[in-house]
């Protein structure tokens, strides 16, 4: 058979296989986003486009509309997770992330379903710097409401979640290894639990001195701006700390506190390297878990 | 056929459509001494073009429809082959497609994407093939085809970075009301 006859009846067979497990959500105003059935009853989808906490809808491959609750958010990676009445609609074939390279043709498929055909660019860490999650940088364009939907390997396996909402530049895609890590948490938690402190933070500049003075060669660090009454912040970190790293491991914004805490696990004590008052102190602290959205 | 056959066989059925300041769109050779384009490429009832083989010819507008975005043009002396049509089966979104003309003045530049998603959109509620494809102005007129080579429909607009494309059944639907031209 005709060898470009037959990429393209693959490509359009890998549509159509994914886009039986792919819903439109809508959770935002106006354009809806699209969500992937990855798990029984659970449906993933890009968490920036999931504004409600209430009255969220999807609408199935059939077009039948129905109900979904947020069951987990995890505002790093960017996945939201609904629980749906998804009797009938086919879980989604998730593919071996690990196996995606850099040039590997792939396919965006959008609620419709819409199609967009690209390659992957580059498997990075990407903006979030996120410890153990290379993104996958798309050449491909992601049109409005193909955020959530599933990345689509020329056999038609789900080897990501698409978002337009991690990057202000770049189409990325979260690798499904860690999007099925996020399905696992709600799955045997009930709920997606993240590390957390309790500090809001700003980035700050060491005056040249300090940095001498204490044989410190980054510049950048960040300042405690504010710290939660009740959180594990407020055993030991005070506003005005400048935090210089977490367990060794600098902290140069605070993209790099969030992403540090997230690979570590809940109940863990970690030790802060912190300038307070012009002296440099160990502060331990236990890394709790974020309470949910008050809301 | 692999991409390159598909361009060459696309480019036979091309032409060049060109303005006092050069490229301003592309054209389908749709029947000997007929030529199909978009309606807001030709704005002056004669247009010069240039064939795939490089031959300069003079066009007259003999027919022009701004709602459907078409225009029959006139060639006494062209001969050349029409195009194969694309059947009646159903596009399959995802399957691949190409769009050959010239944007930004560049000649026979090949496209390559895939059908993005079928049924009816805005603009103007008409039936629209939406293509993931990238097109510029130049691409206008040109030859949307599938895999075979087969044609599917003239390349229009872009919308929101899509690339439409008006379906071959629409042209031959235009082109039948066209005067003189055999149907």
């Amino acid at each position: 058979m005709d060898k470009l006859l037959a990429l393209s009846d693959e490509l359009a067979a890998a549509v159509e296989r994914a886009g039986r497990a792919v819903v439109a959500v809508h959770g935002r105003p106006r354009v809806p986003s699209t969500g992937v059935h990855w798990h029984s009853g659970l449906i993933v989808t890009a968490n920036h486009t999931v504004q409600a906490e209430d009255d969220v809808t999807v609408t199935r491959p059939d077009g039948v509309s129905t109900p979904a609750t947020v069951v987990g958010r995890d505002s790093t990676l960017d996945v939201a997770v609904l629980r749906v009445d998804a009797a009938g609609i086919p879980v989604a074939d998730a593919g071996d992330s690990d196996a995606v390279r850099v040039g590997h043709m792939v396919l965006a498929v959008g609620a419709g379903p819409r199609a967009s055909w690209g390659v992957v660019s580059a498997i990075d860490a990407g903006p979030g710097r996120i410890p153990g999650t290379d993104f996958f940088t798309l050449d491909l364009t992601l049109y409005p409401g193909f955020s959530g939907g599933p990345l689509v390997d020329a056999r038609g396996s789900v080897v990501g979640l698409n978002t337009s909402g991690a990057s202000r530049y770049l189409q990325l895609a979260i690798p499904a290894k860690a999007v099925s890590r996020v399905v696992h948490d709600v799955v045997s938690h009930g709920r997606i639990p993240q590390g957390y402190l309790g500090v809001s933070t700003q980035p700050v500049r060491i005056p040249d001195a300090l940095r001498e003075r204490l044989g410190r060669a980054r510049r950048a660090a960040v300042i405690v701006v504010d710290v939660e009454a009740g959180s594990p912040a407020a055993a030991g970190l005070l506003i005005g700390d400048v935090i210089l790293s977490l367990e060794g491991e600098p902290v140069t914004d605070p993209f790099d506190l969030r992403a540090l805490l997230r690979s570590r696990p809940i109940g863990q004590r970690v030790r802060a390297s912190v300038v307070r008052a012009g002296q440099l102190v160990d502060v331990d602290l236990t890394i709790g878990e974020r309470p949910p959205r008050g809301r | 056929m692999d991409l390159s056959a598909l361009a060459q066989a696309l480019r036979r059925i091309t032409v060049e459509l060109r303005g006092a300041a050069g490229v301003v769109g592309s054209g389908v050779v749709w029947a000997p001494e007929w030529i199909v384009t978009n309606a807001h490429v030709v704005r002056h009832p004669r247009v010069a073009l240039r064939l795939a083989d490089g031959r300069q010819r003079d066009a007259v507008v003999a027919a022009r429809d701004t709602t459907a975005d078409l225009a029959a043009l006139h060639v006494p002396d062209l001969d050349g082959a029409p195009p194969t049509m694309a059947g009646v089966e159903p596009l399959r979104v995802g399957s691949l497609i190409v769009a050959l003309g010239h944007p930004f003045g560049v000649s026979g530049a090949l496209t390559a994407g895939v059908v993005h998603a079928i049924g009816p959109i805005t603009p103007n509620g008409r039936p629209w093939i939406q293509a993931d494809l990238r097109l510029a102005p130049g691409n206008s007129g040109g030859p949307l085809a599938d895999s075979r080579g087969h044609l599917l429909g003239l390349n229009t607009m872009i919308a929101g970075g899509l690339a439409l494309a008006i379906p071959v059944s629409v042209v031959h639907w235009f082109m039948r009301g066209v005067a003189g031209h055999p149907a």
